[in-house]
């Protein structure tokens, strides 16, 4: 079938919407000033930070989404459908809102902060353990879904296979769903882990933005943009490089769908 | 339960009274007795949607039993009044599945290697034991390959390799040729053939194709609607078919009526000469079945006075069918029959849907037998 106009011209309008800006920051960062911009400390200590948290956010959230997911994908009942409707939740909550709902959790006088502040003497907000839990609060959803999604499809005759060979429900789920649904997992925490890059409301409710602690690369892109512009564009063209990096390693060997043997 | 965990246990018999009950939208109900001896190959032979998938899984613990008990050797592995249950990966049977279930990120070593893995075997040892299993079965030439990259064929092969490496006691076969060509089908029937007779233990074989029942098979057990229709040998399904689906399997025409006057009355009307009557049945009913090959009946254009045949009878012709090198007639009676001629014969006769005609076939020809 031919593509109508109809439909060619406003994809045409999404496609330049999502690219003119990026194409506008490039004009718009410093170049000469790049090198200097970059000696700073504390531009190496956000990317430092940020790098850390969202990928340690991102491996917590695969250890803890990907069990969730095969859950939910597997089993059926209303139960099922509250526990998906909840962690759809914070999926379309303002992260701000993710933030303070985080504070009332585990802040200082919070529901289970208290207690942990009681016995253990540690609080969670404004370190970088807060920035941590901040971000695989918001980035969790994003996985559990997306992998949930995958899971569906895969065939149950794989495993009963391997049931009948002999193979615990753990062996069978480790050896022969795992590494079939391996594309999809790492699809989905590479997706977590570009939400847990850029989080940034429920980051600065809840960790604050001091700078070399908890001060993440959107913090400081955000911070900057008021004394600093061209720091700020700076800054972003970063952000941008490492996401498109990170992209496209990953896009040739396993973003592809389909199989990818 | 208290087996032997030992590898060279004494085959054993498989004896399974399966019932499952799905209520739902589409209600099922399957209730069917199953037993095979040690080294006997049953044949589960029956229509789409008769249950005998239901009847495989089961067995094999993918399906929970609503009655019934599922007994192999002195093991129950199923018994819901006892609240007894072996889950699949202890009940040491194996399965080869209509579609394979090869792992495709495995290879054919690795996944033949497998069930050894699933039971702590070192990976090493696992991967040399399935070298060893390859060998055997002259696969060692795609032992590296991915299943993908394999034939139908040779996929069907590995997978009953695969099944055979776990040492069940029970083998399980689900449709196992029904993925593969006309072409590639006999050779591997006969390759089926000759894994399945060296199995020690007892194996079940569900398909939808009589001629794999017929060829494969020891026993055959019909099951139509849930139910088990017939029990037999192949000869005995071949020639005395129970069930309409199982005359219409075996290519004959049959009827069912009621011994009267040296004669049997059919229900669907005429009436048939038989030279051997069945002896009455305990309860006293004289009704039987009757069957009749589509070779055995004659047409003619005009009543044939002279000839042998007691069986004369007038019908019309409803439609003509090639059938490899025959022309078979189906002719409205009463009785109704199917007829086997040449295509010569249908030129030489003029016939055409329509035509009137009579038929006739030998009393030594009409079976007739008691429904078991």
């Amino acid at each position: 079938m031919r593509t109508p106009w109809q439909l060619r011209v406003p994809a045409a309008v999404a496609a330049a919407f999502l690219v003119l800006p990026l194409v506008a920051l490039l004009f718009r960062v410093p170049w000469l000033h790049l090198p200097d911009l970059f000696r700073e400390p504390i531009v190496g200590e956000a990317l430092r930070l940020s790098l850390l948290c969202a990928t340690i956010a991102a491996l917590l959230a695969a250890v803890t989404g990907i069990p969730l997911a095969w859950l939910l994908a597997r089993s059926t009942g209303r139960l099922t459908g509250l526990v998906r409707a909840l962690v759809t939740v914070p999926l379309v909550l303002p992260p701000v809102v993710g933030g303070v709902a985080l504070l009332s959790a585990f802040g200082r006088r919070g529901l289970l902060g208290k207690p942990i502040d009681v016995v253990f003497g540690f609080s969670l907000p404004f370190t970088p353990f807060g920035v941590i839990v901040a971000e695989t609060f918001v980035a969790l959803p994003f996985l559990v879904l997306t992998v949930e999604g995958a899971f569906r499809t895969l065939d149950d005759g794989y495993a009963e296979a391997a049931a009948t060979l002999g193979a615990s429900p753990w062996f069978a789920f480790r050896r022969v769903v795992l590494p079939m649904m391996a594309p999809a997992l790492l699809a989905g925490t590479v997706l977590a882990w570009a939400r847990a890059l850029g989080e940034f409301g429920a980051t600065i409710t809840f960790a604050g933005n001091s700078p070399g602690r908890t001060q993440t690369m959107p913090l400081a892109v955000y911070l900057a943009m008021e004394r600093d512009p061209d720091a700020a564009s700076a800054l972003s063209l970063v952000m941008l490089v490492v996401c498109v990096v990170v992209l496209a390693l990953l896009r040739g060997r396993w973003l592809t769908t389909g199989s990818a043997a | 339960m208290g087996a032997a965990p030992s590898d060279a246990a004494d085959p054993v018999a498989l004896d399974a009274r399966v019932e499952v009950v799905h209520q739902g939208a589409r209600p099922f109900a399957l209730q069917a007795h199953v037993a095979a001896g040690p080294g006997e190959v049953v044949a589960v032979l029956g229509p789409n949607g008769a249950g005998k998938t239901t009847l495989l899984r089961a067995i094999a613990g993918l399906t929970p039993l609503s009655g019934g008990r599922i007994r192999l050797g002195d093991r129950t592995l199923d018994d819901p009044a006892l609240g007894t249950w072996v889950v699949p990966e202890q009940r040491r049977l194996g399965v080869v599945f209509q579609d394979h279930r090869l792992f495709p990120t495995m290879s054919v070593r690795e996944n033949v290697a497998f069930p050894a893995r699933a039971r702590g075997m070192r990976h090493g040892a696992a991967l040399a034991n399935a070298d060893a299993q390859l060998a055997h079965f002259g696969l060692t030439e795609i032992a590296d390959r991915r299943p993908a990259r394999i034939s139908g064929g040779q996929a069907q092969r590995v997978a009953l390799v695969r099944a055979l490496a776990s040492k069940p006691d029970l083998l399980l076969l689900d449709e196992p040729l029904a993925a593969l060509d006309a072409q590639r089908r006999d050779t591997t029937r006969a390759e089926l053939r000759a894994f399945v007779s060296a199995f020690a233990g007892p194996a079940l074989l569900v398909t939808h194709d009589p001629l794999d029942a017929l060829l494969l098979a020891g026993r055959i057990v019909v099951i139509e609607a849930g139910r088990v229709t017939q029990d037999a040998d192949p000869a005995t399904i071949a020639r005395r078919p129970a069930t309409a689906y199982v005359a219409r399997l075996a290519g004959l025409n049959h009827y069912r009526g009621r011994v009267s006057r040296g004669g049997i009355e059919l229900d669907g009307g005429g009436r048939l000469v038989a030279v051997d009557l069945p002896a009455p049945s305990s309860s006293g009913s004289r009704e039987v079945l009757i069957a009749l090959a589509p070779s055995a009946i004659t047409v003619h254009t005009t009543r044939p006075d002279h000839g042998s045949a007691r069986n004369v009878w007038a019908g019309r012709v409803r439609g003509i069918q090639q059938i490899a090198d025959r022309a078979r007639l189906d002719v409205a009676g009463p009785p109704d029959a199917l007829v086997d001629v040449t295509p010569a014969a249908i030129l030489d006769l003029g016939l055409t849907p329509g035509s009137a005609v009579w038929l006739s076939a030998k009393a030594t020809e009409v079976t007739a037998y008691t429904a078991e």
